[in-house]
């Protein structure tokens, strides 16, 4: 459907979409790109997350069709599946909460400040992702003054937060912010700011001009940020090594380690797999109601 | 109090921000530290160990290159064939449009540690050896979708009536694509050009699992984190951040310019296409 349509965006100006080999001499290096180096690879991992152990030899695997390689990985696994979700979950949940009042503000308030504020919010990436996680260890240290607070309040049921589940989501949360913060601007930047003003003309108070207006109009940001915040918290691994002690290991861990250290090459495949089959459901159900053309 | 209502918004607003920066802030100050133990996580005394020598612990400068030239690399290679598929999708109609788009897609929602794990698999079984060449060719998959993004936003926010104006002026599809098209796109590949050198420079999980013996400077963090990492390390990851953010902040600053220009030039000519063509 949309490849009939002619891009109509931004400028509301028709530009007639040529058709010739152009185009497909354009897009050819790219893909192929992504196909050899994205696409082919899941099949490969399909494949090894079926092989069998040579008996005698570690690290070395035949082809073969064990599908209780999923079965035993699963079995095995199934906490720390589990954990990643919840902690990827609550942090998402609290991204939202920290990222709404910004995205708000720079859609509607910042006035000339829009394009400083915007670079502000990319600019913490331009530090290394390991040491803005590493430096939550010194916020967050056992005679840190953020413990200490939580403490006094008697919040904490081990009286610290390092080395402990809250760590974990604190970092994950810190760490992938600025994927909800983005796509929420995006979306609340689109509201037409009379709309507002009506609802507040009619005598709506500001908490019902919210639930009814600008909250529904703000649903496809949500639901963008909060994929692009759930996914990669997930299957993220660092946080969970720098923060969290063996207690709170996610399935990132169990990927990485069984992969690099231990060369349990089915396991980890399969356990990749899983995920990534998880994740796609969760694509697809967004496709399904955004369609392809607003992915990219 | 009245006050505080009244700018809740904006004080909640600006504690957001600052909280994004606070991270940043303890690795600059930490920078300056001379540990106690072989942690620098705590405050201890005020040394200046970590600029002046910069170089000094072995491993941090070999790989803060390492990791320098892989980005450039990937970066070049990557923002031209993602620039070539933005313009692809913008202007060109064919066939698998939805499949595409979801190639380009997909990418970026794929937990890294699928990313790097299902590549391994691949280099695993074709023997393929690991090195700075298997980091490279991940890093061009993974930041192409990117350079996508940011330059299809830009081809598509351009105003299809100054290229037309170009061809009514008798400029051939070459010339207008050379002064019309590409400057007024420039801002956009330049912009991906920055991301994609970020995302790689920084790339940690994906680097990891298909590095071999190389060690990149994330690589090196991850393995000093184990045993302390050096001062040096801060010093250098502060100096990359300010850097970036000056150039940031400066292109913000010239585009801003220009464009009050740009405006000034149109009211004071009424219409007056020149303005928009970059002197040649």
């Amino acid at each position: 459907m949309a490849a009939v349509l002619p891009s109509t965006k931004a400028t509301g100006v028709v530009v007639a979409q040529r058709k010739s080999r152009t185009g497909y001499l354009l897009l050819l290096p790219g893909m192929t790109w992504l196909a050899i180096f994205f696409a082919i690879p899941f099949v490969t991992l399909f494949l090894t997350s079926l092989q069998a152990p040579v008996a005698g030899q570690s690290g070395q695997y035949v082809p073969a069709f064990q599908i209780s390689n999923y079965s035993d990985a699963l079995l095995e696994y199934w906490p720390q599946f589990l954990r990643s979700f919840v902690y990827a979950g609550i942090a998402t949940g609290f991204a939202l909460i920290i990222a709404y009042p910004l995205a708000y503000f720079i859609a509607f308030k910042a006035g000339r400040w829009r394009a400083l504020m915007l670079v502000l919010v990319i600019a913490p990436s331009f530090a290394s992702f390991l040491l803005r996680t590493y430096a939550w260890k010194t916020i967050l240290a056992d005679e840190g003054f953020i413990t200490s607070f939580f403490n006094f309040l008697h919040l904490l049921p081990d009286d610290r937060i390092l080395n402990t589940g809250f760590a974990v989501v604190a970092g994950l949360t810190y760490n992938f912010l600025p994927f909800m913060i983005l796509p929420l601007y995006a979306a609340l930047e689109k509201i037409d700011p009379r709309l507002i003003e009506a609802s507040n003309d009619l005598y709506a108070s500001a908490f019902t001009t919210f639930r009814k207006v600008t909250w529904p109009l703000s649903l496809p940001g949500v639901v963008a940020g909060t994929l692009l915040t759930f996914i990669p918290a997930t299957g993220d691994y660092i946080n969970a090594e720098l923060l969290g002690s063996t207690q709170n290991r996610m399935i990132g861990n169990v990927i990485q380690t069984n992969f690099i250290e231990f060369r349990d090459y089915p396991t980890a495949s399969a356990l990749s797999f899983v995920l990534m089959a998880a994740i796609l459901v969760l694509v697809f159900t967004y496709i399904r109601r955004a369609g392809t053309e607003d992915l990219v | 109090m009245r006050w505080i209502r009244r700018h809740l918004l904006g004080v909640v607003a600006a504690m957001v921000l600052v909280y994004l920066f606070v991270p940043i802030a303890v690795v600059a100050v930490l920078s300056f530290n001379k540990p106690e133990g072989k942690y620098n996580t705590s405050w201890n005394t005020f040394s200046l160990d970590g600029w002046t020598n910069i170089c000094g612990v072995p491993g941090v400068c070999d790989s803060f290159m390492i990791s320098i030239r892989i980005g450039i690399i990937s970066t070049l290679i990557a923002t031209v064939l993602g620039t070539m598929i933005a313009f692809a999708l913008v202007r060109y109609r064919f066939r698998g449009r939805s499949s595409t788009n979801l190639l380009i897609f997909l990418p970026m929602t794929t937990p890294e540690v699928v990313m790097g794990a299902s590549l391994l698999a691949l280099f695993l079984n074709l023997r393929f050896p690991l090195g700075e060449l298997t980091i490279i060719i991940a890093h061009i998959m993974f930041t192409i979708s990117f350079v996508v993004v940011t330059v299809k936003a830009r081809l598509q926010g351009m105003d299809p009536r100054l290229e037309e104006a170009a061809r009514d002026l008798y400029a051939g599809p070459r010339a207008t694509f050379r002064y019309v098209t590409l400057p007024l796109v420039a801002p956009g590949i330049a912009g991906a050009a920055l991301l994609g050198f970020s995302l790689s420079f920084d790339d940690f999980i994906i680097s990891f699992f298909n590095a071999g013996t190389v060690v990149t400077f994330p690589i090196y963090i991850w393995g000093a984190a184990q045993r302390g990492i050096p001062v040096q390390v801060n010093a250098l990851a502060t100096l990359v951040f300010v850097i970036a953010l000056l150039i940031v902040l400066l292109s913000q600053f010239v585009a801003s310019r220009r464009r009050k220009a740009l405006e000034n030039d149109i009211s004071q000519n009424a219409i007056n296409i020149d303005a928009f063509l970059p002197k040649s």
